[in-house]
C-alpha cells in the first residue's frame, strides 16, 4: 500500500467519524411527570435521588430478599405507586416506552435497567390480571363489616 | 315476609360456617395476624416455617391448592406443559406392591440442608434464616444447576418473556423459580395461598405454622401423629411433612 | 539434545483463508442461534423443566474435558521428563486453551441470563462446585498461558518444569471439578457417584489426545511439513491405553450400579429400555467410541496408516460426544425417584421418561463453540511459532 493510498484512507475515515457531530439535532430531554398532590415529595431530595437512587434500590433489594425487611421508604413498589400514574386519557405507559417514569430518563441517559424484566412496571391496581381472587381474610373482613341487617359483628 | 327472614338467616349461616371453617381448618387462625413480623425487623432463626400435609384427606381430582398458587403468583400457562412453570403440583401415587393409591401436593420442601442451595454458583439459591428456601432472582444467572440438584424437581425455569407480573411475585425470563412458601404473605402474618385455599374448600389436608414453636398447632399435630419427609433417606430435614405416606 | 526449531505457518494460501472463513461462518451461525434463543427465551429449544441441560452442555462439557486432556502431551514432556514429547508441548498448551475457550463460550451463551456474567465472577458460593469451576477455568487460562510463555521465552525456559507441574496439578483438579458437577448430585440415580470425577479424568486423556492427534496430523499435512512415524506411533499407542482405560471405568460404573438394587431402574433404562439413549450408549459410546478404535489401534497392517488413525480419532470424538449425551441427557431423561416403590404420575411429568429432541439452535451453538476452538488454533499457529518446522524421524 502506498503512502498516498494510506493518506486518503485516513482522511476518509476521519470524515466518516465526523458524521455523528455533523448533522445531529439535540436529543430531546426526558419528560418527567411530577406526582400529583399538594406537598407530595419523594422520599429523598431530588439531587440525592438523581445520584443515588440506584444504590437505595440495590441495598433495599438485598435487605428484603435475604432478611425480609419490607419497609416502604426505598421499596420499589412504593416508587412505582407514586411515580407511575395514568395520564389524562387514563393510559399507563409501559416501561418499554419513553413516557414511563423510569424509562424516560434511562433511555435519555442510555443506561439499561433490567428491573422490569421481573418486576411489575405499574401499581398493582392497574395490572390487568382478569379476575384475581381475594384472600379469604379479605373476604371475611368484607363479610363481617357489611351490616346487612344483622347488626353487630361475629367474633 | 319470609324472604327477608330467610335471606338474613342464610346470610348468618354462611358467615358462621365460614368463621367455623376458619377456626376448624387447621392453621388458619385469625390470631396469626398478631404474629406478623414488623416490616423493619430482619427474620430470625427462632422461627422455622413449615407445612404438614395429610394425604388421607387429599382428594385425587382436587386442584384447589394449585389454582390458588397460580392465581397468587400470576402463573399463566403458555400451552407448553413441558416448560411452563409449576410451583406446586398434585402427584398421584400407586404402591407397586399393594396397589394402594393416594394423592398429594408436591412443592419445594424447604430443606434445612437444601441441595439447591449447596450447588448455586452465585448464592442466588439460598435459605432464609426462618427456613424458607428462595431464589434471589437479582443474582440468578439461569444456569439451572439447582434444577439438576433438587431431589423433588421443585424448580422451574422461565422459558419465555413474562408480562403483567403480580406485585408480590416478580418473575422474569431466564431465571429459576419455585414455591416461596408465600413468603410475601408469611411476612405479613398470613398463611400460604395453597393452605388457605385448602382450608377454604374445607378439605382439611394442609396445615402451616412455626415448627420451632412447640405450642403451635402444627407442632402439636406432628408430635401426636407424626409426619414423614419425602426421601427421608436423604436426611435433608425438610420443612414440609406428610401424613399417610 | 538437538535444538528444535519452531516456526509459524505461512498461512497465505486460499485454502487457509477458506478454512478461517468457513470456521468464521460456523461461529456466526452459532451466534445467530444464541441471539434467537436469548431473545425468545429457552422455549424455542428442546430443553424444558424436565431436560434442563441439553445439547449445548453436551458440547461444552466435552470440550472442557478434552481441553484438560489436550494438555497431557505437554505434561508428559515437562512433568514426566519424556524428552521425545518436548516438541509437541507448545501445540498441546495452545490446544488446551483453545478447547477450553470454546467450551466455555458454549456454556456461558446458554445461560438464562448471560448478561450477568459479571455477577457470576463476583458473587461466589464456595460450597458450589460450579463456583469452584469458574475459578479453576479462568485459572487454567492463566496457568497454561504462563506455561506457554515459559516454553517460548529463553529467559524463562528454566522454570518450564515448575510451570508444567503447576499446570498438570491444576488440570487434574479442574477435571475432578467437572466430573463432580454430576458426582455431587444426590437427586438423580445416574449421578451421585464418586467415580464420576476419576472417570472424567480418564476420559479427558482419551478425548484430548484424539483431538490433539487430529489437529497435529491436519496441521502438518496441510502445511506440507514432515510428520514422522515415530511421533505418531508413540501417540497412537498412548491413545490405545487411554481408550482401554475409559472402557474399564465405564464397566466398573455400570457393574456397580447393576449390583445396587436402587439403581436397577436407571441401569435398565440406559442399557436396554431407553430408546435413543440405549442406542447412543451402545453404538456411540461403546462400539464406535471404544471397541472399534481399540480394534483399529491394535490391528496389524494398519499400524502406519494415517488415514486410519484419523478415522480412529474421529470415532473417539463421536464416542466422547455420545458419552456426554448419555450421561447428561440420559441421566435427566430417567425420572427422579421421588417416591421409591410407587408408580407416580403428575402434571409435571413425574414418573415418566422425559423426551428430548435437540433443536437446531442448540446444535448450532455447540458446533459454533467447536469452531471457536479451531479458529483459535488455526490463527495462533500463523501468528506465533508453535509448530516445530519438522517432526521427521531420527532427528
Amino acid at each position: 500500500m502506498t503512502n498516498r493510498f494510506l493518506r486518503i484512507t485516513f482522511i476518509l475515515a476521519g470524515l466518516v467519524l465526523l458524521f455523528p457531530v455533523a448533522g445531529t439535532a439535540e436529543t430531546p430531554l426526558p419528560i418527567i411527570h411530577e406526582p400529583e398532590g399538594e406537598g407530595v415529595k419523594c422520599v429523598e431530595p431530588e439531587e440525592v435521588m438523581r445520584r443515588d437512587h440506584m444504590n437505595f434500590i440495590l441495598h433495599q433489594r438485598d435487605k428484603t430478599m435475604h432478611e425480609g425487611i419490607r419497609t416502604s421508604k426505598y421499596s420499589l413498589a412504593e416508587c412505582i405507586d407514586c411515580h407511575v400514574q395514568p395520564d389524562e386519557k387514563g393510559n399507563i405507559a409501559s416501561v418499554d416506552t419513553e413516557e414511563h417514569f423510569c424509562n424516560g430518563c434511562h433511555e435519555y441517559a442510555a443506561v439499561t435497567i433490567d428491573c422490569f424484566e421481573c418486576h411489575a412496571d405499574r401499581p398493582q391496581k392497574f395490572i390487568d390480571r382478569g379476575g384475581k381472587s381475594a384472600s379469604l381474610q379479605e373476604e371475611m373482613h368484607q363479610m363481617l363489616t357489611a351490616n346487612e341487617g344483622m347488626g353487630g359483628e361475629l367474633k | 315476609m319470609s324472604d327477608s327472614v330467610n335471606h338474613s338467616r342464610r346470610s348468618f349461616l354462611e358467615k358462621s360456617a365460614a368463621v367455623g371453617a376458619i377456626t376448624i381448618a387447621p392453621g388458619i387462625l385469625l390470631h396469626q395476624v398478631a404474629n406478623a413480623k414488623p416490616d423493619d425487623q430482619p427474620v430470625s432463626d427462632s422461627v422455622r416455617w413449615g407445612m404438614l400435609i395429610n394425604t388421607n384427606n387429599c382428594e385425587q381430582g382436587c386442584t384447589d391448592c394449585i389454582d390458588a398458587c397460580n392465581t397468587e403468583h400470576g402463573l399463566v400457562g403458555n400451552d407448553r406443559p413441558q416448560s411452563d412453570t409449576q410451583y406446586i403440583r398434585k402427584v398421584t401415587l400407586r404402591d407397586k406392591m399393594t396397589g394402594h393409591e393416594l394423592s398429594l401436593p408436591l412443592m419445594c420442601q424447604h430443606c434445612e440442608t437444601a441441595p439447591c442451595v449447596d450447588v448455586c454458583p452465585t448464592g442466588a439459591s439460598f435459605s432464609r434464616k426462618d427456613g424458607i428456601a428462595l431464589v434471589d432472582k437479582h443474582i440468578c444467572i439461569g444456569c439451572r444447576y439447582c434444577m439438576m440438584a433438587c431431589p423433588y424437581k421443585a424448580r422451574s425455569f422461565v422459558h419465555e418473556e413474562v408480562n403483567n407480573q403480580t406485585l408480590s411475585a416478580p418473575r422474569g425470563k431466564g431465571t429459576v423459580e419455585s414455591c416461596t412458601l408465600c413468603v410475601h404473605r408469611v411476612d405479613k402474618g398470613e398463611i400460604p395461598a395453597c393452605v388457605e385455599a385448602c382450608g377454604k374448600g374445607m378439605h382439611d389436608a394442609m396445615m402451616f405454622g412455626d415448627l420451632n414453636d412447640p405450642n403451635s398447632a402444627i407442632s402439636k399435630e406432628l408430635e401426636k401423629h407424626g409426619g414423614k419427609q419425602i426421601r427421608a433417606d436423604l436426611q435433608l430435614n425438610t420443612a414440609v411433612r406428610y401424613q399417610g405416606l | 539434545m538437538k535444538k528444535i526449531e519452531y516456526t509459524a505457518i505461512e498461512g497465505n494460501s486460499l485454502a487457509y483463508y477458506g478454512l478461517l472463513a468457513g470456521l468464521g461462518l460456523v461461529m456466526l451461525i452459532g451466534l445467530l442461534a444464541v441471539w434467537y434463543m436469548e431473545h425468545n427465551g429457552h422455549y424455542v429449544t428442546g430443553m424444558t423443566n424436565q431436560i434442563v441441560w441439553g445439547m449445548p452442555h453436551v458440547f461444552a462439557v466435552f470440550l472442557i474435558v478434552a481441553a484438560s486432556g489436550a494438555l497431557n502431551v505437554a505434561s508428559i514432556a515437562s512433568v514426566f521428563r519424556k524428552e521425545d514429547y518436548e516438541p509437541l508441548a507448545r501445540l498441546s498448551g495452545l490446544l488446551a486453551i483453545a478447547l477450553l475457550a470454546g467450551g466455555l463460550v458454549v456454556l456461558l451463551l446458554d445461560l438464562g441470563r448471560p448478561d450477568r456474567l459479571i455477577i457470576a465472577m463476583t458473587y461466589y458460593n464456595f460450597k458450589s462446585i460450579f463456583a469452584w469451576n469458574i475459578i479453576l477455568y479462568t485459572g487454567f487460562f492463566a496457568i497454561v498461558g504462563v506455561y506457554i510463555w515459559f516454553m517460548m521465552d529463553h529467559n524463562m525456559y528454566r522454570f518450564k518444569k515448575q510451570a508444567g507441574l503447576a499446570a498438570f496439578v491444576w488440570r487434574l483438579i479442574l477435571t475432578t471439578g467437572t466430573g463432580s458437577i454430576f458426582g455431587f448430585l444426590v437427586a438423580r440415580s445416574a449421578y451421585d457417584a464418586a467415580l464420576m470425577a476419576p472417570m472424567f479424568i480418564i476420559m479427558s486423556f482419551s478425548f484430548g489426545l484424539a483431538i490433539f492427534l487430529l489437529v497435529l496430523m491436519a496441521s502438518y499435512n496441510w502445511t506440507g511439513r514432515e510428520l514422522g512415524d515415530e511421533v505418531v506411533s508413540r501417540l497412537r499407542n498412548l491413545l490405545g491405553v487411554f481408550v482401554a482405560a475409559v472402557l474399564y471405568f465405564v464397566i466398573v460404573y455400570h457393574l456397580t450400579n447393576l449390583y445396587i438394587t436402587e439403581h436397577h431402574g436407571v441401569e435398565k433404562f440406559i442399557l436396554m429400555e431407553g430408546g435413543q439413549f440405549t442406542k447412543v450408549f451402545w453404538i456411540g459410546q461403546i462400539i464406535l467410541g471404544g471397541l472399534v478404535p481399540l480394534a483399529l489401534i491394535y490391528a496389524p497392517g494398519v499400524r502406519n496408516c494415517r488415514k486410519t488413525l484419523a478415522l480412529i480419532c474421529t470415532l473417539i470424538i463421536i464416542g466422547g460426544l455420545s458419552t456426554m449425551y448419555t450421561i447428561i441427557i440420559g441421566g435427566q431423561a430417567y425420572p427422579i425417584e421421588i417416591f421409591p416403590g410407587y408408580e407416580v404420575s403428575s402434571t409435571f411429568f413425574d414418573g415418566v421418561v422425559n423426551d428430548y429432541t435437540p433443536s437446531i439452535y442448540e446444535i448450532a451453538l455447540g458446533v459454533g463453540g467447536l469452531a471457536v476452538s479451531l479458529v483459535i488454533v488455526a490463527f495462533v499457529i500463523k501468528v506465533l511459532p508453535f509448530l516445530p518446522t519438522s517432526l521427521a524421524d531420527n532427528k
